[in-house]
């Protein structure tokens, strides 16, 4: 009962900020529920195919493949096929996490996964056309560039930080999270470490 | 729209592909999809509700109004602030960030705004930390929020 309390708190206060509002600001407060009905029916149909599509990469694609392409040791390589993947026109940043997760419980290092949500985020293809259109290609071009310079730069510190003080309790959980992978893990990973 | 019809083409033929390869794994898939869901909900209902209460409280005109109230410096903090906190699809806010410049706010202020608007997620952080963690959601915000104030330097020296 206590976890459930604690796992829903924001949840819980968010509905009590919404009754506030709705006693002391009702304009605001149909405005807020209009755009939260909104993002609710767009996170109802992307996130049931986006958790499907994330278990289907855990079920099929090996560890050795992802950590190949993807991890700490993929040089300029992994770095570029992460940027690629990015940059690809799909959906809103909160789908990229969940995928983001899986590739790293599959052996992608921490530098190509910022580098990753990043592009995602930041340097997506349809969004750049309608930057240039707004704002020129001038500007377009150098956010573009200073952008993706700070990506690898962010993601290379943030690798080196993970790696002398990883997130333990994330750690934990991330195992928690998918025992089935955790036998598969130690099968696989006993050669290399 | 696009992006749902181009998902859902690509799971039917992942899983059409999947289910002739494999029951079993395509079985396994959906479970570590559903476990994961479960998991997620609460994080997901509050990113949902954090949404609606910055957009519905830091709409397009007050976001003009507060960046194009102060000059200078302060103006580009503002907008970063204001870029960190709030998540506007990109057809609305290039067009916002673009009239903004038109209407007198400097390079440095609109890529700041622009910047942390794409690199820093606020609402959508308690679903980044539920997935990566805390550290890992922390160090990629606020890099990402100190990169974008040097990304406008930069920019606003340059442009």
């Amino acid at each position: 009962m206590k976890d459930t309390l604690k796992k829903y708190l924001v949840p819980i206060i968010l509905v009590f900020v919404f009754i506030g509002l709705a006693i002391w600001a009702p304009e605001t407060a149909s405005r807020t529920s209009k755009v939260t009905f909104d993002y609710f029916k767009e996170m109802i149909l992307i996130m049931p195919p986006v958790f499907l599509l994330m278990g289907l990469i855990e079920a099929w694609i090996p560890k050795e493949k992802i950590q190949k392409w993807l991890g700490s040791g993929s040089g300029v390589k992994g770095a570029a096929i992460a940027f690629a993947l990015g940059t690809l026109p799909t959906g809103p940043l909160y789908m990229a996490f969940p995928m983001t997760a899986s590739l790293i419980r599959k052996g992608a290092g921490i530098r190509n996964m910022v580098i990753f949500l990043g592009s995602w985020a930041a340097l997506k293809i349809p969004q750049l056309m309608v930057e240039i259109k707004f704002l020129g290609a001038a500007f377009t071009s150098l956010r573009f560039v200073l952008t993706l310079s700070a990506l690898v730069l962010i993601g290379v510190i943030m690798e080196t930080l993970l790696r002398l003080r990883p997130d333990k309790t994330w750690l934990e959980k991330k195992d928690e999270d998918a025992p089935r992978m955790r036998q598969g893990k130690i099968k696989m990973q006993d050669p290399g470490k | 729209m696009v992006t749902v019809i181009t998902i859902y083409s690509l799971l039917g033929i992942f899983l059409a592909a999947s289910l002739i390869k494999s029951r079993e794994k395509t079985v396994r898939a959906f479970r570590i999809a559903w476990k994961a869901l479960l998991k997620t909900a609460p994080s997901l209902i509050a990113v949902l509700g954090i949404v609606g209460l910055t957009l519905g409280i830091l709409t397009p005109e007050t976001i003009s109004k507060i960046v194009g109230a102060e000059a200078g410096f302060a103006a580009t903090i503002i907008a970063a602030f204001v870029g960190a906190i709030t998540l506007i699809p990109s057809l609305v806010a290039f067009p916002l960030a673009g009239s903004l410049l038109r209407s007198g706010a400097t390079i440095m202020t609109i890529s700041a705004f622009v910047t942390t608007l794409v690199m820093v997620g606020f609402v959508t952080a308690p679903m980044e930390i539920k997935m990566l963690g805390k550290k890992f959601t922390l160090l990629r915000n606020g890099l990402g929020f100190a990169a974008a104030l040097v990304i406008a330097l930069v920019m606003g020296v340059v442009l």
